[in-house]
């Protein structure tokens, strides 16, 4: 008797909830019509509504100012950006300038991983706190067990310039007052009393604001996905715009090799030369 | 003039000599010490030059066979496979050929017969060897996530298909080719050992845990099998693009019946 495949039963059938296109051309998402119900929404609440359910024009817009202030500076020494300018500079389309450098936003020292981690780590000090560990011995264990704590620390500058910005712009709209946000300033002072150099970044306040608003780390993660884009472009644009090939060009001594110093031949070592 | 150069690229690959009338051209490359247009291109295989960039030495002659076999093995999974169904949707809407790359890669790259398992499939040979003891310890209690990460946690062993009945026949082509080749040990315990494996895990050996055991063979790092994997499964997502390009989006599957919006 032969054993056949559990897929079988999703062959050709795909039931959702999250909706579609209905035979009668209605549009539906998450139940409401796109066409009727939706329509009127801003795009970050609507993206909101598309990612977690939720309905929540306070948050959307806190959301739609972190995109603004923390994650789209039109600068292509930053490592997405670059790649759409690399893209620009090379004559490549937008689309694919924008999904290199969406794909290359999945970083660890920056992007989609540090606010990833960022609020999850926010969760989990939490969850400890309540276990009645002291914030100390959380943060270190965190340290050296992962030997970074996300959210903490910045490559290239030292104190995260959005921190102030962001928090001004959250306290003004009524926000900033919870308990995760008040644990991100606890853990930066932890960091300033030590002898480690991390200070709080911006994916520790996001995470930290969006926390108090009950946003879980993979909804935070998944908002985020499209988050940089706004830095994406101009760098691309602006790439356009100049000469081919103009992005940073470098000279062959701009290579520092620094392996294998002697020259072999193939054939010889093969024992054919 | 050239201008003092603070800030370089480090490389243990490549080197460069400028062309004498232009700084920001080659006039001569080397790979890890080979001259890449002056030697290697009149005497190297392909599949030779790919692990020299990888390892930074030539192939041994088994290990250049361990390579050509896997890399004609996953040059094209079929219009089937995830990856390559990516690329030919791609196709199919006149998407860009660069396009239907991403759109490979990116599918290709995930826990289910993708990069990312045969990544792990690696540090599971790393843990286990050729130990059948130290296999089973690990497949009945896999590692778990000590914090969350972009990739989701394996939702089964990697390396086993899930949704697998009996090991395909392909596989196990395959896998006889791959011990068949002297000195490689570790595939030959497999092909020994993989219907003992199944049974513990349930469910049968697939082409992401047979890759894995072969780039743990040729002594690969988890992070380059990652890598190679998805490069070596390019081809075919790249031709089932381009066929479904010309033949186009009539004559491609839309599932017209097969979804449903619950309400």
């Amino acid at each position: 008797m032969p054993h056949h495949s559990k897929l079988e039963k999703y062959e050709d059938n795909w039931q959702t909830s999250m909706g579609g296109l209905l035979p009668d051309g209605n549009v539906l998402l998450r139940g409401e019509n796109i066409f009727t119900d939706l329509s009127e929404d801003r795009w970050m609440e609507f993206l909101l509504f598309a990612v977690t359910g939720r309905k929540d024009a306070g948050l959307a817009r806190l959301i739609e100012a972190i995109w603004i202030i923390c994650t789209s500076y039109p600068d292509p020494r930053i490592w997405n950006n670059r790649v759409a300018a690399l893209a620009g500079t090379t004559r490549s389309t937008g689309v694919l300038a924008t999904a290199g450098a969406l794909a290359v936003t999945e970083a660890m020292i920056y992007g989609a991983r540090a606010i990833l981690g960022a609020s999850d780590f926010l969760y989990r000090l939490e969850n400890r706190l309540n276990e009645n560990v002291c914030l100390d011995e959380i943060v270190l264990g965190e340290l050296k067990q992962f030997r970074n704590v996300f959210g903490f620390g910045r490559p290239v500058l030292a104190e995260d310039e959005r921190v102030k910005p962001m928090m001004e712009f959250a306290q003004s709209r009524g926000y900033g007052q919870g308990k995760y946000i008040k644990l991100v300033f606890e853990v930066d002072e932890f960091f300033k009393q030590s002898r480690y150099k991390y200070r709080v970044n911006i994916a520790a306040v996001t995470g930290g604001l969006l926390a108090d608003e009950g946003v879980k780390p993979r909804e935070f993660y998944d908002m985020t996905t499209l988050a940089f884009t706004g830095g994406y472009m101009p760098c691309y644009a602006d790439a356009v715009n100049k000469p081919e090939g103009a992005l940073f060009p470098m000279r062959t001594d701009h290579i520092q090799f620094n392996g294998a110093a002697k020259q072999r031949k193939w054939n010889e070592i093969f024992g054919m030369g | 003039m050239s201008p003092a150069i603070s800030e370089t690229i480090s490389t243990k690959i490549w080197d460069e000599k400028a062309e004498p009338d232009n700084p920001f051209a080659a006039a001569s490359c080397h790979c890890s010490g080979f001259d890449v247009y002056g030697d290697l291109l009149n005497n190297a295989s392909y599949i030779d030059y790919l692990y020299l960039l990888f390892k930074l030495d030539p192939p041994n002659q088994n290990q250049s066979k361990i390579l050509e076999a896997l890399a004609i093995a996953l040059a094209n999974l079929g219009p089937r496979d995830h990856a390559v169904r990516a690329a030919m949707n791609a196709g199919v809407g006149g998407s860009t050929h660069a396009s239907a790359l991403i759109a490979a890669l990116s599918v290709g790259a995930g826990n289910l017969g993708g990069a990312r398992e045969v990544f792990y499939g690696i540090e599971y040979w790393q843990t286990c060897g050729r130990e059948m003891d130290k296999w089973h310890n690990l497949i009945a209690s896999p590692p778990k996530q000590a914090r969350l990460d972009v990739w989701l946690p394996m939702e089964h062993t990697p390396g086993f298909d899930p949704n697998g009945v009996t090991c395909p026949t392909p596989v196990i082509q395959t896998l006889e080719c791959l011990a068949d080749i002297d000195t490689a040990d570790h595939l030959k315990w497999l092909r020994d050992n993989r219907t003992t494996l199944e049974s513990k895990v349930g469910y049968p050996l697939a082409f992401s845990g047979l890759a894995a055991a072969a780039f743990y063979q040729l002594d690969f790092q988890p992070e380059q099998a990652e890598m190679l994997f998805m490069l070596l499964r390019l081809p075919g997502a790249a031709v089932h693009a381009l066929e479904q390009e010309k033949l186009g989006w009539r004559k491609y599957p839309f599932f017209t019946k097969g979804f449903k919006v619950t309400e």
